[in-house]
């Protein structure tokens, strides 16, 4: 048991206490209206500060004795305190009346189990029985059960929102004597429950985990939820009185968030806020319930680039009509090993571009990088990440993966920078109507920087904008292969449609290579062969 | 010897059209013989509006005089302007909406029809230069316009029209009275 910490009190708080205690209010409560900041003052169990509290209001002098403790003897504070008290009260100059009032509540108080079940009418118990070391073994449970990977902490907690309600109420109930105390303190120098909680569960969860820092900021959020179902109804009255602040959302609940009752009664003034709320607030029969433990770590973010060798997969899942039309996928065959290694709830995919289902992509591959959710694992070595990339590999023949690496989410950005202005090269496989001879086709050799208009095709035309966009073809080469088929190079600029390009699209891209070899044509086969983007960095082997 | 391969590989000629797209088709359109609408209708729903090879501006000798896609006074069909993915402002039509006037150098004139209600999309502003090019290549570079029907109607539009066996055997029915009354 740690030393009773000596509460920093004033004559001036006495009014403040009093008047707490008997609305009903729990110690740690009592010491946030009362302004004190010093964590310690919540560390200490709350029955404790209870005991200390009762004796500083039954206690006459200008400097309580329970801001004197000894500390030769702490287990005994309190008895000295009574004692003290006793022989104080003798000299005191208050009425005997007020006197006789306080001291049932005190010396001849019910027995201690009744008074510490009393659940608090302003924190709903979350800073008595919810807010301890047993409460900390839970937390403590829960991150070590999830098993995640982190140096550091941070604790968040999610109130009722009816809390604000009844701080209001409180804070009406009790202002006057709290403007006595000091003119400059206002109803935000009231400590919150919240920052309460954390100075009393912070060091607790810390020490339940090894010493882990548990801080203001980190990666890893453990998330406390409480929720009080038997107040729900506080906060009602605040939409008849401010209609515009509550609206009814898609994704929430309820209207009554947090957000929309602090600015509900912001605006209510407070005699309108009396006139339907009690004040003091009146005392709930139950204690808040404890949600389950949220933990939530920051994405990880992963790059790399990826080779397609299959003409039919996919590059994310195919669905029509909630139909399935392909049994695979490359974003799916990437990251389910990754998902793994990462232990990450989920994941979003983005490429540099993207190839139809038909296509191969050779060469050094495409730029993707993928977003990973809620991962458990949130490092993993260069030994690891390569290790990560052969497993995605040896998995199947359809894709293959290079330059695997772990990015920041800022890097993610370079990869959509200079997608425009980047080029890529095809090879693709043409059919002619007409018979054609090898030297037919040599002209395509000469034709440099060929500038196409090209409508939105009409393949993708009903989901995207109808425009006309120029696009470049770099340099194209042409290899015969038979009198009605041939392979063609190009490096074009990224954006460029290499398929109308090639059939025109009724005569919707011009110039096309139907109009060049005066011929009908055709394709039968794409493939890129490279996508010149020089995001991710390369990883030598 | 080089004529029949040549045949041969233009017959397995793989196309476009085949591929993506599924032909449906108006025959006798609004009553008049043999003027016969092709409809193709793309994967993602989309149609693009063609004469069929048997309407009357293709048979033999025909020259196209004039295309006009202004179809009444108040209406052009070239003024028809979309905007976004959504395709804001885009004229909304029913199964007879005209689409243009055929005018030919016999001076018999021909109206071409929507076929199916959606949102004009664009029409084919190059056989306003090059006429020749409806004759050459109706199915194709020749098309009339595009039309996006709603999504939720995409396959009800197609309930009225016929398919290509159906049309088919509109055609070979044709030309069995056409012989018998010749
Ligand atoms: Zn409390």
């Amino acid at each position: 048991m740690s030393p009773a910490v000596m509460l920093p009190l004033k004559e001036k708080d006495k009014p403040i206490v009093q008047k707490l205690l008997s609305a009903g209010c729990c110690a740690r409560c009592v010491l946030r209206f009362c302004c004190v900041s010093v964590h310690a003052a919540y560390r200490q169990p709350h029955q404790e500060t209870l005991k200390e509290l009762q004796t500083f209001i039954s206690s006459d002098t200008e400097n309580g004795k329970s801001q004197d403790p000894d500390p030769a003897a702490p287990e005994s504070t309190e008895e000295d305190n009574k004692s003290q008290d006793a022989s104080v009260s003798e000299a005191s100059d208050d009425p005997p009346s007020k006197k006789a009032k306080l001291d049932p509540g005190v010396s001849d108080a019910p027995p201690e189990g009744v008074k510490e079940s009393d659940v608090c009418m302003l924190c709903l118990g979350i800073l008595q029985d919810l807010c301890g070391p047993s409460r900390a073994v839970k937390i403590a449970e829960t991150v070590k059960t999830e098993n995640y990977t982190f140096d550091t902490l941070v604790l968040s907690v999610s109130l009722p929102a009816q809390l604000c309600v009844r701080e209001h109420s409180c804070w009406l109930h009790v202002k006057k004597e709290v403007r006595e105390k000091s003119s400059v303190l206002d109803k935000d120098d009231v400590i919150q429950v919240k920052e309460a909680f954390k100075w009393v569960m912070q060091g607790l969860v810390a020490k339940e985990l090894g010493g882990v820092a548990v801080v203001t900021k980190s990666q890893f959020e453990v998330g406390v939820e409480f929720i009080h179902p038997e107040t729900d109804a506080d906060c009602h009255f605040l939409a008849t009185t401010c209609g515009d602040c509550f609206k009814p959302t898609k994704n929430k609940l309820s209207m009554f968030t947090r957000m929309a009752v602090v600015k509900a009664l912001e605006k209510i003034s407070d005699s309108k806020f009396l006139k339907h709320f009690p004040c003091p607030p009146t005392r709930p029969s139950s204690s808040c319930t404890a949600q389950d433990i949220q933990c939530l770590h920051v994405s990880v973010f992963v790059a790399g680039r990826y080779n397609k060798f299959c003409r039919s997969l996919p590059q994310t899942p195919w669905v029509i009509d909630g139909e399935r039309r392909m049994e695979s996928s490359v974003e799916e065959l990437i990251a389910a090993p990754v998902l793994s290694s990462f232990r990450a709830d989920g994941f979003n995919f983005s490429s540099s571009g993207r190839e139809d289902v038909d296509v191969r992509t050779l060469g050094n591959g495409r730029p993707f990088a993928m977003e990973l959710l809620n991962p458990h694992t949130s490092r993993l070595s260069r030994a690891e990440m390569k290790q990560l990339q052969e497993t995605i590999n040896n998995s199947s023949d359809k894709i293959k993966v290079r330059d695997l690496q772990i990015v920041s989410r800022e890097a993610m950005g370079r990869m959509k920078e200079g997608e425009e202005e980047k080029t890529k090269s095809y090879t693709a496989l043409i059919w002619t109507q007409k018979p054609i001879q090898r030297e037919d086709i040599t002209f395509i050799d000469e034709i440099k920087d060929l500038t196409l208009d090209q409508k939105t095709p009409l393949r993708v035309l009903h989901r995207r904008a109808l425009a006309v966009r120029q696009r470049v073809i770099h340099t194209m080469n042409a290899r015969f292969l038979d009198p009605h088929h041939f392979h063609l190079g190009l490096r074009t600029q990224a954006g460029t449609y290499i398929k109308e390009f090639v059939h025109g699209d009724f005569g919707r891209t011009k110039p096309n290579l139907c109009q060049l070899l005066k011929t009908d044509t055709d394709i039968l086969e794409l493939d890129v062969e490279s996508v010149d983007v020089d995001w991710p960095p390369a990883i030598p082997e | 010897m080089d004529g029949v391969e040549q045949k041969d590989t233009e017959a397995n000629a793989p196309s476009v059209i085949d591929r993506y797209y599924t032909r449906w088709y108006r025959a006798d359109m609004k009553g008049k013989p043999c003027e016969d609408h092709c409809i193709l209708q793309h994967s993602n729903r989309l149609c693009v509006i063609t004469l069929a090879e048997t309407h009357p501006v293709l048979q033999k000798g025909r020259t196209i005089k004039n295309i006009n896609y202004q179809i009444s006074n108040a209406c052009s069909r070239l003024n028809n302007k979309v905007s976004g993915k959504s395709k804001r402002g885009g004229q909304f039509l029913t199964d007879f909406a005209p689409l243009c006037r055929i005018t030919c150098t016999d001076e018999t004139e021909y109206t071409i029809y929507s076929c199916i209600r959606g949102r004009l999309l664009e029409v084919n502003e190059s056989i306003l230069e090059r006429p020749a090019l409806l004759l050459e290549k109706p199915s194709t570079e020749g098309y009339i316009a595009v039309i996006l029907p709603k999504f939720e109607e995409s396959k009800s539009i197609t309930e009225n029209l016929l398919t290509r066996e159906q049309f088919e055997s509109v055609v070979s029915k044709r030309s069995v009275a056409q012989s018998q009354t010749s």
